[in-house]
């Protein structure tokens, strides 16, 4: 009996000690700094990344994307593959089943009607969903029952994990948002910034433009998680302060976006009170070759279009030479440290969709001179600048005002000054420069200039969208109230041609072929983009915090339920 | 008095709605939108889409009367539902910041309590260190604590705020860990220990804003009394006999006073204005911190709202002063 006993005993401890080793709310707070504050917590109304962020605490998506650039199921049970009968095999829908008793952190159940009025709040006309190109292509999403939710689509779509996949795109509690639809959504500004959810955080109190808080969902579908029971998001500052209170004065636990100088990176590592830790996304910061003539000289509506070619740059050979002339390592030494590395692609990253372009790494002055030479761009007049036909060899370099902006511009104008280029630079406040204001002269649309720099990323691992920016038909012009991404008004049929193979194709070896192909069309083919540095997202995190694990392809915070704290 | 300050006020409404305008012009002709901050990832259509749910694309003098109708009617008709629990802004539209959603008067009145206590208690810790060094410094002219004081003000004018912000951090926070860099809103004071937290937090940025406050103040209050000190009621003074007490921080002290009263009552409404670097800086979700995120983000309500509010009270402060004047110099009449 004694030993039955002792036996039952000894069961029941190993039994309840996996449970003691992790539970909920046992680790107390966790606090997260943002240099920019969060503004509202709801995705599909938000203008920026540290909303998003925010929110992906809160509200969950069917699926999401994990370090490695691979779909997880998060509220979803698997994810739906043509294999496994998910995705129908002419590509017009895609079936989702949502795990078992999932609750809100109100107590009530999450069925597929909260999916289908996600989908109706997005995509309401008057609404203004931020999110919206989430949505695109989708007929209709159906509550098929209250477990599974079918979203089909208007034609054949290769990538069918738009939808309801990643922070962007989370579901939405129907009951709470119900009189939110449309025009109205502004107006619901409690919903809007403490919105049910079902992640492994709740809001309970919202400043805006300052502090989140927020305790342990109790309904969270996993019971021994979060470890911890409170979380806190102050914003506000600026990168080097956040980075400072987790690096150096260990007031918080991390800090995103921590993108400071590589030697104040060096100084704050060295305190030993916590970590950088840097993602790889899709973030190239680059170079762009203006294809058509900017000239000041020429009548408004007709400057920057396709009506008249670059004088200057349609000349490849001239566009190689400035990108061999360009010392990628020393830029990313200066500008970046630990969070960039030099690169040659428009997609960097994930591997298996990156070219292996190397070319443009090393720099190549000479090189670069002979080919102005055989181009004939030769300094007649001995002045130190290379003229041709009695023009001189000078380009206008624009960018927006930031400080590693233009330390790049700097730097760069001294090679090409090297070369023999002349080289006159602008820097333009970004809100201006991104505002895309059709009235402004100094809109990176408009692109009323030579080159300009910038950066720029696909929101999706798959590249499809990202790389459908360069066709013909995405060029801002006058007619389209210079709105568009194809910036440098590239224009290849072929390039066109490809891209539109690879929304057709759905083999995944297949596409990562053609995607690194159009990458290589637009970069060391063409010229047309000129990458320089392949940015990541730089954040800091204590020591004491653990289960971090950064990702480049959704929001950071997407593992928030498993972080604890190192003891 | 009486009258004059009637007229006053009444020629401050004209005034007001010039300004209102002209603000509202400025604001909306500046370059920028407020689809600057969405990521480069988000088409060009979805975009235009936003821009309409904001109803940043109606012509601009639409914009400008509803936004006065929203501040003079909608605003107050809220405030007052919110008082009396009646229902007279029912179902009408507040003024709405772009960026956040959320209606601008919540989003100031959530922020005024912060401003309020760091940048107030920042501005009356410097009239205090001011005063007394003005004074000492006038009366001892060109003495050791004369220059000390003029070297403190000459720092606390030239080193910019974000400067000895950050400086006051790395020697106080880094590496003496005495206070917190970042300002925690949430924390609430209810006994002693959050009493001394809340003591710890605000030390830097009133600090900060104290030195700079300090310097400007003294340099008037000194200067002041230099000018008093050669007069020649100060010489009848010591000639009745009056003791060197009397003389300076009774005759002295009072009429020196009425300049910098006024520099002092003009300086309040940069209070509720709040420190926008220093705000930022410490992550004081003051005001000030309000209206560079605003700026930021092309929030042309939110910046249009502080703007105007920042307008109202410097014409109102600008009458206090006057109003001041006349009571501390029984000379000044207004009748």
């Amino acid at each position: 009996m004694k030993l039955r006993a002792a036996l039952m005993g000894a069961v029941a401890v190993m039994g309840l000690a996996p449970a003691a080793f992790a539970e909920r709310g046992t680790d107390g707070e966790v606090k997260l700094t943002f240099p920019q504050a969060v503004s509202i917590m709801n995705p599909y109304l938000s203008g920026g990344t540290k909303d998003i962020l925010a929110a992906a605490m809160v509200v969950e998506p069917l699926a999401v994307v994990d370090p490695d650039g691979v779909l997880v199921p998060r509220l979803a049970v698997e994810i739906p593959t043509m294999e496994n009968g998910g995705v129908s095999a002419d590509m017009m829908s895609i079936t989702w089943k949502l795990q078992p008793g999932l609750l809100w952190s109100d107590g009530t159940p999450v069925t597929a009607d909260d999916a289908v009025f996600t989908w109706q709040y997005c995509t309401h006309p008057e609404g203004g969903c931020s999110q919206a190109t989430k949505y695109e292509g989708v007929a209709s999403v159906e509550a098929v029952d209250a477990s599974t939710i079918k979203v089909n689509f208007a034609a054949p779509k290769p990538n069918p994990y738009t939808a309801f996949v990643s922070g962007l795109s989370p579901i939405l509690q129907k009951k709470q948002f119900e009189a939110c639809l449309g025009a109205a959504a502004p107006t619901c500004t409690d919903a809007n910034n403490m919105p049910i959810g079902t992640g492994p955080f709740m809001v309970t109190g919202f400043t805006v433009n300052d502090t989140v808080s927020m305790t342990a969902n109790p309904n969270y579908r996993d019971p021994a998680k979060p470890a911890f029971a409170t979380a806190v998001i102050k914003g506000g500052g600026d990168a080097e302060g956040s980075a400072r209170a987790v690096m150096e004065t260990g007031e918080f636990d991390y800090a995103w976006n921590t993108q400071i100088p590589p030697d104040s990176q060096a100084a704050m590592a060295a305190a030993g009170k916590g970590q950088f830790v840097v993602a790889f996304g899709t973030l190239v910061e680059r170079l762009e070759m203006n294809t058509t003539d900017p000239s000041p000289s020429l009548p408004e509506g007709e400057r920057s279009t396709a009506k008249h070619p670059h004088p200057i740059l349609s000349d490849i050979k001239v566009r190689t030479a400035l990108s061999k002339a360009i010392d990628r390592t020393i830029l990313v030494e200066v500008g970046y440290g630990e969070g960039g590395r030099p690169t040659c692609n428009v997609i960097p990253g994930p591997e298996a969709w990156a070219s292996d372009n190397q070319g443009c790494i090393a720099q190549d002055m000479e090189g670069a001179k002979a080919l102005l030479d055989e181009a004939g761009w030769t300094d007649s007049d001995g002045d130190g600048i290379r003229d041709k036909d009695g023009k001189k060899l000078s380009i206008l370099y624009q960018s927006t005002v930031n400080p590693i902006r233009q330390d790049f511009q700097a730097l760069i104008k001294d090679w090409w000054t090297e070369l023999g280029v002349e080289v006159e630079l602008k820097a333009i406040d970004p809100g201006v420069f991104f505002g895309g204001d059709p009235g402004s002269p100094d809109t990176f649309q408009k692109f009323y200039a030579d080159v300009e720099m910038y950066a720029n990323n696909s929101d999706n691992p798959d590249p499809e969208t990202y790389l459908g920016q360069y066709q013909c038909k995405n060029a801002p012009t006058p007619e389209t109230q210079w709105q568009g991404e194809n910036i440098n008004r590239f224009c290849d049929p072929a390039y066109d041609a490809l891209h539109a193979e690879l929304t057709q194709t759905t083999d995944l070896a297949k596409r990562q072929e053609i995607a690194k192909k159009l990458n290589d069309m637009v970069t060391k083919d063409s010229m047309i983009v000129v990458p320089l540095v392949h940015r990541g997202t730089l954040s800091a995190h204590s020591n004491t915090l653990g289960g971090v694990q950064i990702n480049a392809w959704d929001m950071e915070t997407w593992n928030v339920a498993d972080w604890f704290r190192v003891k | 008095m009486l009258t004059f300050t009637l007229r006053r006020l009444l020629l401050a409404i004209p005034t007001l709605l010039v300004i209102s305008l002209v603000i509202f012009l400025l604001v909306d002709l500046a370059p920028g939108s407020p689809m600057s901050e969405i990521p480069l990832t988000v088409p060009p259509d979805v975009r235009q889409k936003m821009i309409e749910a904001l109803g940043a694309d109606q012509p601009v003098f639409v914009r400008y009367f509803l936004w006065l109708r929203q501040f003079f009617w909608v605003e107050p008709a809220a405030l007052i539902d919110s008082w009396f629990g009646t229902t007279w802004a029912e179902g009408e539209q507040r003024i709405l910041s772009w960026q956040s959603r959320s209606p601008v008067f919540t989003i100031i009145g959530q922020r005024l309590p912060q401003t309020m206590t760091v940048i107030g208690t920042a501005y009356l810790v410097g009239i205090l260190i001011a005063v007394p060094i003005g004074i000492y410094s006038a009366y001892r002219q060109y003495s050791v604590f004369d220059q000390a004081g003029t070297l403190f003000a000459m720092i606390g004018f030239s080193v910019p705020t974000f400067f000895s912000g950050t400086l006051f951090i790395i020697i106080f926070a880094v590496w003496l860990g005495w206070f917190p860099t970042k300002y925690d809103t949430q924390l609430v004071v209810n006994d002693w220990e959050s009493f001394v937290k809340q003591i710890k937090q605000m030390a830097l940025p009133v600090m900060t804003l104290g030195l700079a406050n300090a310097a400007a103040i003294s340099r008037y209050m000194r200067s002041s009394m230099l000018d008093n000190m050669g007069m020649d009621y100060v010489r009848t003074a010591r000639a009745k006999g009056m003791s060197e007490r009397t003389v300076v921080l009774k005759h002295v002290l009072r009429n020196s006073l009425i300049p910098v009263v006024t520099v002092i009552a003009l300086g309040i409404p940069a209070i509720f204005g709040g420190a926008i670097i220093t705000e930022n800086l410490f992550g004081v979700n003051g005001i000030g911190a309000a209206l560079i995120g605003a700026i930021h983000a092309n929030d042309i309500p939110m910046v249009q709202t502080l703007a105007f509010i920042f307008a109202v009270l410097i014409v109102l402060f600008n009458l206090i002063a006057d109003i001041l004047y006349g009571l501390l110099d029984p000379r000044i009449r207004y009748d």
